[in-house]
């Protein structure tokens, strides 16, 4: 008999599949979710200089006789945002509020959508901090990564200007724990030299990172291109000779930089000095005050290329310059937007936020990384088609992940979905193969990483049809095949599929030989271990 | 202007075939064929790397003084070549000096770890224009397939700097694994052969998609062929070669319970499936402090895997054919600093060689007892990488062309006639 448990009992299971459809299919109501600053992208001022932008690259594409390819789909440069600012694809949800828009608004919203995200700052920060502190955990006690990143995140969440950032970082005093950005400094600590902060080390972190330069090749020897010599980069190392690490952190003090004399095989002091622009060094201030206005010097030539370079490259995936941190390395000759940029840069407070809304909004952002006919390598070089690159293994197991779940997976989640996600990101990231701070360097892809993909555990465990997977919801919710074709393309590539993708696997869907849900789980299979999905493009 | 697209495209597809054809079933047949013929002027045909990353101390290795100042009490022991001595601690590498010659006499121009590597991987100074190929690289590039079904270029417990394929291509970077304790991960599929095979099919009908318009840059990608790889490998008996566990419990304590040892082991049953090149990573050597008691503690994994190589080679008859070579990217000072530590020293260090093509038994060079630089006989990188090749029937004048028109020598250096067997 029929009690009313039991009907009780159908009405919950049949409420909450009539809520999940209803949360699926269709869509909640897409009312975007954070409004976005029109003014920023329509003032003269910022449209001029993605004008200025453009039109070096097309200077550069009629001197080499290349055309630029189509242009791309709105969808796939979302896509490319996504990656490169939040280290994951869009989720569906997203996508269904992105194409709620009108079509000359979407990528603004979407921009500054990400621009507001948490997710955001959070990844921006660990990509710069990779430049800034390395990737070792460094020093036992004298080195905190994980405070110096949620100091950086910080920092960026809160709008504050690149120049300031950097000054706090070379000239910053105090403990490592409650000011964080001395990390910069303590990651240098010799356990051999009564934990002491290493003034080479310094000196070629802050050219590398903050000038694109690479003066520490002077150390044993005169660069091969540029004019640095030996005694430039012993200057520059100066700086930090009076930086010393106590009990109370790091603060500066008496002391002198002193090297072997070759000459006389005695020891001779050095005293600071910077290799260029002299007169832009201030005579107040300790040493490394001085060093971190000079750096950070809107007339220093070399300090907002370096930082443009840098977003670039996260950004687009290949630097204007490469390496990216070496501008002197194809003989100082950069691209000339590089310059355009740079100048943008400085003369509006080092504001990153608007960087990225430049880059963003270039022709070159927005090319397609194919084209009829097919783009060559002097399209590649020039810059007449998006480059392709390998995604980052935190990208590619973020966009696991998130193709995983239909909704957003961001700081509002669950505190056990975040958990669990980053557990799982970091076991799949040591597997993929991570180059630590060689980014950007244009290989190819591996085997490792093609047997973690096909036969590994996180794929396996996501391509589950189980109800937390999006393979499973869409194989129950979905109303028709097609629907569910467009769906799993969605949700991994960011796109729809093509007329023939989706007759070919409606078609597969609708053969009786096994579940749907099981043909779900070869079709998700298949879209992460495409090609499409691990590559930037 | 417009009719050379097409034409453009066409030459690209088509040297996009020529790229790929090794991996042809033809391009396998005829390497095998070539891998048969050939037997009598027998050059090496494979190499294992023994790398000991840090920049290891000469002085407590392969070039001990005893009783000078520069020693600091290190003592040197005799070998089963008279003449010959090692520091202490490589008894058991003393005991095969017949097949290991020693060049005492190495100056390199670079003496940062990373530059230092990249030097000593590549017998090439870092060229900001160029990356150039790792010694592995280029062997894999020269020498045939035959009928390894697994990666022939590996690097076992790799460091930040691995042995790249350079301007000979990505495709000939080292495969890198980790501790080969066990079997290699993720080589088993998820799923039944029916889904598996229905995956395949899906998954080439999207790449079809993804390679309209872009052909030429999804081939750089390598996705295709890495995939290919990787399957053929799945389902290889070769792939039992990595796992070291399947050797009896006598002979991996031979080599040492050990990461590297069980590196070296694995190395010696890679190489008995075809594999061309294997480099086996030892960290640690980079000892500004306390240089003895690092030291030794280092010696004590090297000197029973490196014997134990040598000597499970040589009793497989495969030690003719495999070359072995033991070194780091530079050496360490005469003078002892402060801190009981030796610095980096690229002017008068030390590599082993052994084996196929490698003439055994003898000294190159001599450094000075007073722990000045200039060491006698000096052997520039380059040579050694022309010694190297020439032991495995490449020509070092070999002349490449490098992705942006340079032409480039594989090695730059003049092979030392008397480290090598005599050819015929």
């Amino acid at each position: 008999m029929p009690g009313l448990r039991d009907l009780i009992f159908v009405g919950v299971v049949g409420g909450g599949v009539v809520a999940l459809a209803a949360h699926l299919w269709p869509p909640p109501p897409n009312q975007p979710a954070t409004s976005y600053d029109a003014a920023s992208y329509t003032n003269a001022d910022f449209r001029e200089s993605v004008q200025r932008v453009d039109a070096s690259f097309e200077e550069r594409w009629q001197s080499a006789q290349v055309r630029p390819t189509r242009d791309a789909a709105d969808l796939l440069i979302a896509r490319r945002l996504a990656l490169g600012l939040m280290g994951t694809v869009p989720s569906v949800e997203e996508i269904r509020q992105f194409e709620a828009l009108p079509a000359d608004q979407r990528l603004a919203w979407w921009l500054d959508r990400i621009l507001q995200d948490q997710r955001f700052a959070s990844y921006f920060a660990e990509r710069l901090a990779r430049a800034m502190v390395g990737t070792e955990q460094g020093p036992f006690l004298l080195f905190r990564r994980r405070r110096f990143v949620t100091w950086l995140e910080e920092q960026i969440a809160q709008d504050r200007p690149y120049d300031q950032i950097v000054r706090e970082l070379i000239a910053g005093t105090g403990l490592w724990t409650d000011h964080p950005a001395t990390n910069f400094i303590s990651v240098t600590a010799q356990p051999d030299k009564n934990n002491q902060p290493h003034p080479i080390r310094l000196a070629g972190r802050v050219t590398r990172a903050f000038l694109g330069l690479r003066l520490d090749c002077a150390e044993c020897h005169h660069h091969p291109f540029a004019e640095w010599k030996q005694s430039d980069f012993q200057g520059f190392a100066a700086f930090f000779a009076q930086t010393h690490i106590g009990f109370k952190g790091v603060y500066d003090g008496p002391g002198k930089f002193e090297v072997e004399d070759k000459k006389t095989g005695g020891v001779k002091v050095v005293d600071p000095a910077v290799p260029f622009a002299k007169e832009l060094l201030p005579q107040q201030g300790s040493r490394r005050q001085q060093l971190a206005m000079w750096v950070t010097h809107p007339q220093n030539p070399y300090f907002a290329k370096a930082i443009v370079n840098r977003v670039w490259a996260v950004m687009t995936g290949r630097p204007l310059v490469e390496p990216v941190d070496n501008l002197e390395a194809q003989g100082g000759e950069a691209h000339p937007a590089l310059a355009v940029l740079a100048e943008d840069f400085a003369r509006h407070g080092f504001d990153l936020r608007r960087l990225i809304r430049i880059i963003a909004s270039c022709r070159v952002f927005r090319l397609d990384s194919a084209g009829d006919p097919e783009p060559g390598e002097a399209e590649d070089l020039n810059w007449a088609v998006f480059p392709m690159t390998r995604l980052r293994p935190e990208q590619v197991a973020g966009s696991i992940l998130q193709a995983a779940s239909l909704s957003t997976i961001n700081a509002q989640s669950h505190i056990l979905l975040r958990l669990a996600r980053f557990g799982q990101e970091n076991e799949f990231v040591t597997r993929y193969g991570d180059f630590g701070e060689d980014e950007f360097d244009g290989r190819g892809g591996t085997i490792p990483q093609r047997l973690l993909m096909m036969n590994g555990k996180l794929v396996r465990e996501r391509v589950a049809a189980e109800i937390l997977n999006s393979v499973g919801r869409i194989a129950w919710m979905a109303p028709d095949h097609p629907k569910a074709v467009e769906t799993a393309f969605l949700a991994t590539l960011t796109r729809r599929p093509t007329p023939q993708e989706a007759d070919h696997f409606t078609a597969v869907l609708a053969n009786q030989t096994q579940r749907r849900g099981q043909h779900m789980e070869d079709l998700f299979w298949a879209l992460v271990n495409s090609a499409e999905f691990s590559w930037n493009h | 202007m417009d009719h050379e697209f097409p034409s453009r495209r066409r030459f690209l597809r088509l040297s996009g075939l020529a790229g790929a054809s090794w991996l042809t079933p033809v391009g396998e047949y005829l390497a095998l064929a070539a891998e048969r013929r050939g037997k009598t002027s027998e050059p090496a045909q494979s190499v294992i790397i023994l790398w000991l990353q840090g920049g290891p101390s000469q002085l407590e290795t392969f070039d001990p003084h005893p009783g000078t100042r520069i020693a600091g009490d290190t003592k040197a022991i005799r070998t089963s070549v008279p003449g010959i001595q090692l520091a202490e601690g490589l008894e058991r590498l003393a005991e095969q000096m017949q097949d290991v010659s020693l060049i005492r006499s190495m100056i390199s121009k670079e003496g940062d770890h990373e530059r230092g590597t990249y030097t000593l991987k590549t017998g090439f100074r870092p060229d900001p224009t160029v990356v150039h190929p790792a010694i592995g690289a280029i062997i894999c590039h020269q020498l045939p397939v035959g009928s390894t079904e697994v990666p022939r270029h590996i690097s076992i417990l790799p460091n930040a700097w691995p042995p790249r394929g350079g301007y000979l291509g990505d495709r000939f970077d080292a495969f890198l694994m980790g501790d080969p304790a066990g079997p290699v991960p993720d080589t088993q599929s998820l799923t039944s052969r029916e889904r598996d095979q229905a995956r395949m099919n899906y998954l080439h009908l999207l790449d079809t998609t993804f390679a309209a318009s872009r052909q030429r840059r999804l081939e750089k990608t390598l996705h295709r062929e890495t995939i290919a790889a990787a399957r053929r490998m799945m389902t290889s008996e070769q792939l039992k070669a990595f796992d070291v566990s399947l050797e009896p419990v006598s002979v991996r304590a031979e080599y040492g319970d050990t990461p590297f040892g069980r590196g070296c082991l694995a190395a010696r049953r890679l190489i008995e499936v075809g594999v061309r090149c294997v480099e086996v990573n030892l960290d640690g050597w980079d000892t500004h402090i306390n240089n003895h008691e690092l030291t030794r503690d280092r010696v004590r994994i090297l000197d029973p895997a490196f014997a134990s190589l040598l000597k499970d080679l040589r009793s497989r008859g495969l030690l003719e054919k495999t070359l072995v070579m033991c070194l780091g990217e530079f050496g360490r000072t005469p003078t002892i600093n402060p801190a009981g530590g030796r610095d980096h020293w690229p002017t008068g260090f030390s590599v082993a060689l052994a084996g196929g093509g490698i003439r055994g038994g003898q000294v190159i060079g001599a450094t000075d007892p007073e722990g000045r630089p200039n060491p006698a006989d000096p052997v520039q990188v380059g040579d050694l990488h022309a010694t190297v090749l020439t032991a495995l029937g490449i020509s070092p004048s070999t002349v490449h062309q490098t992705p942006i028109g340079r032409t480039v020598r594989f090695a730059e250096g003049k092979a030392i006639p008397q480290l090598l067997h005599d050819p015929g």
